[in-house]
């Protein structure tokens, strides 16, 4: 058995990951052919990479079927209900910020916050005989976001990407998504509502509670967190 | 654990009792168009009902409960009077609770019936009283159609009376409406700038299905409310003298009365509570000691706009209702395509009762 390390395989966010890890000793890299999702570890013995979607480590962790992984609080709240009890959050990697936001058309001039979605939802239901629909791909965390602030006669329609652009194909009346910069919110005529964002995101270390361990894979991980030193 | 072969048996027995008493089994689908739960619940109703669905037929639910189905089938062949009864299966979204089933043996019983609330609301209730009488269950009861009247007969806008009924079921945005209605909330800079004028910009470009127009008439009926005058602070603490009531049943129409001295527009839906009480008094209820608490039922199913009731086990608190009803008069219009008709029913859990049973 070796321990298991799950890392976003594309992008900044592997990048990143990479560089926080090699900051600690511990040298993470990709071989083979650059469009092989192949890994190996250097620095310590006994822990594999495993390469893979962010959005599949919070199911892969929850699984066992990896002890570590990297990856965003939106994807593993979103993903996995009750998560603490399947998940531990070993360590916050300070990047990959970003927040997770009611976002409408900036031309509403007339709505700033919940209670005004919620006023402008039943207004529109009754001129247009359907509920106000939010383009996400974060259906529980909103919902419970709404249910929490209240809001009525709204309907989630799923967007699993180019969201901000749902607006204006009229597929959807508001979002809800992630964002860093809020400059794709701005581009597509969008603006944030002025309440605390639905989540708070960032790439974190976690390291899941379902993972079967042995003696030896013991040793390897308590030996990765004294390097990690956290 | 509980067999499910028991849960069954004693479902039947149940439900054989309901027959005695004068209903008509009847039986529902399990699988439920989608679309008329999620008109009258909304997107609550995905986190709570497992959808599913084929190319055909689109997005079908597991029956959450039977009382959507059950008025569906009256309201297009139902003779009048009614009363149903019927046992199986509801399904229920877990994400928060493990302990909580998601699968659960419902048995119910329904009226249908114009001529006498009161006695409807008391039959039902005694019913289910009765067959959950060894378990000495808590009941509570409330009547949602008392807090409904009272916030009809508010001294203020018409806007701001719907807006308030549109959220009796949410109690925090009830709450911040009203704090709002009674001037109690700061105007923010933002809106003042948009009460002004200041915000209209229409070299903002326009992206979507709500109109510019509709946009102005929400900036108009903001305008409007604006110069209304705000709720008086006497109405704010009569409503929340109202919704404090919690004790027994004389004793909190005792309460009630004195409220609606100061508050008229109440009278006819505490009369309505009196002569339920009465109605459950000659059913036999004991009526002296029945709990009342007029916030009762205002986190449930949307649907019960009249009484109210649930029965609740003081030694598992931990476990949910084990029989709860209520009266839905307005579902039956919203699902009887113009027609209506007075409507009272509640369930009772067999697995519930097994397990209480079971109990040292």
């Amino acid at each position: 058995m070796t321990v298991k390390l799950g890392v976003p395989s594309k992008g900044r966010l592997m990048e990143k990951t990479f560089d926080w890890f090699r900051q600690r000793g511990v040298l993470l890299t990709r071989t083979g052919s650059e469009r092989e999702y192949a890994g190996a570890v250097g620095g310590i013995e006994g822990v594999s990479l495993v390469l893979l979607s962010a959005g599949e480590v919070p199911r892969e962790l929850a699984a066992g079927r990896l002890h570590f992984g990297i990856t965003g609080t939106d994807l593993v709240r979103e993903k996995l209900p009750l998560w603490e009890q399947q998940l531990q959050c070993m360590q916050e990697l300070g990047f990959g910020q970003a927040d997770l936001v009611m976002a409408v058309p900036k031309a509403w001039v007339d709505v700033d916050t919940l209670d005004d979605l919620d006023a402008v939802a039943a207004a529109f239901r009754t001129t247009h005989g359907m509920r106000l629909r939010i383009a996400t791909k974060y259906h529980r965390l909103v919902r419970d976001y709404l249910r929490h602030g209240g809001v009525a006669d709204y309907a989630l329609v799923d967007s699993q990407g180019a969201t901000e652009g749902t607006v204006a194909n009229e597929t959807a009346e508001a979002i809800a998504d992630i964002t860093s910069s809020g400059e794709t919110l701005r581009a597509n005529h969008l603006k944030v509502l002025k309440e605390e964002p639905i989540l708070k995101s960032q790439a974190t270390l976690w390291r899941s509670r379902m993972a079967p361990v042995d003696d030896q894979d013991r040793n390897v991980i308590k030996n990765l967190i004294d390097q990690l030193s956290f | 654990m509980i067999h499910r072969a028991k849960t069954l048996a004693r479902a039947a027995e149940l439900r054989a009792d309901f027959e005695a008493a004068g209903a008509v089994p009847v039986e529902t689908p399990i699988l439920q168009p989608a679309r008329t739960l999620l008109d009258l619940y909304g997107e609550e109703i995905r986190a709570r009902a497992y959808v599913t669905s084929d190319a055909l037929r689109g997005e079908q639910m597991l029956r959450p409960d039977f009382t959507v189905p059950v008025v569906q089938m009256h309201m297009a062949h139902g003779a009048e009077p009614a009363r149903y009864t019927y046992s199986g299966e509801v399904f229920r979204r877990q994400e928060h609770d493990p302990d909580r089933a998601n699968e659960y043996v419902q048995v119910g019983y329904e009226i249908f019936d114009r001529t006498d609330p009161a006695s409807a609301d008391a039959e039902v209730f005694s019913l289910l009283s009765e067959a959950v009488v060894h378990l000495n269950l808590r009941a509570a009861t409330g009547d949602i159609g008392v807090l409904m009247a009272a916030v009809k007969g508010l001294q203020t806008t018409a806007p701001r009376k719907a807006a308030l009924l549109r959220h009796i079921w949410r109690p925090r945005r009830f709450r911040a409406l009203l704090e709002r209605y009674a001037g109690r909330v700061p105007v923010s800079d933002e809106r003042a700038k948009l009460l002004s004028g200041a915000l209209s910009d229409t070299s903002i470009p326009m992206v979507g299905k709500r109109s510019r127009r509709e946009i102005e008439r929400r900036i108009d009926a903001l305008r409007e409310d604006a110069t209304a005058a705000p709720l008086s602070a006497g109405e704010v603490d009569l409503l929340d003298a109202l919704l404090d009531v919690r004790e027994t049943t004389p004793f909190a129409l005792e309460r009630l009365r004195d409220i609606a001295v100061d508050m008229p527009s109440i009278s006819l839906a505490v009369s309505g509570i009196e002569m339920r009480a009465d109605a459950l008094d000659r059913r036999g209820v004991d009526v002296e000691h029945l709990a009342f608490e007029a916030s009762f039922g205002r986190t449930s199913m949307e649907y019960y706009d009249g009484f109210v009731f649930g029965f609740f086990s003081a030694k598992r608190p931990d476990l949910p209702a084990v029989a709860t009803g209520g009266r839905y008069d307005a579902l039956t219009h919203r699902l009887g395509s113009g027609a209506e008709i007075p409507a009272v029913g509640g369930v009772l859990r067999p697995g519930l009762m097994l397990e209480l049973e079971a109990q040292p």
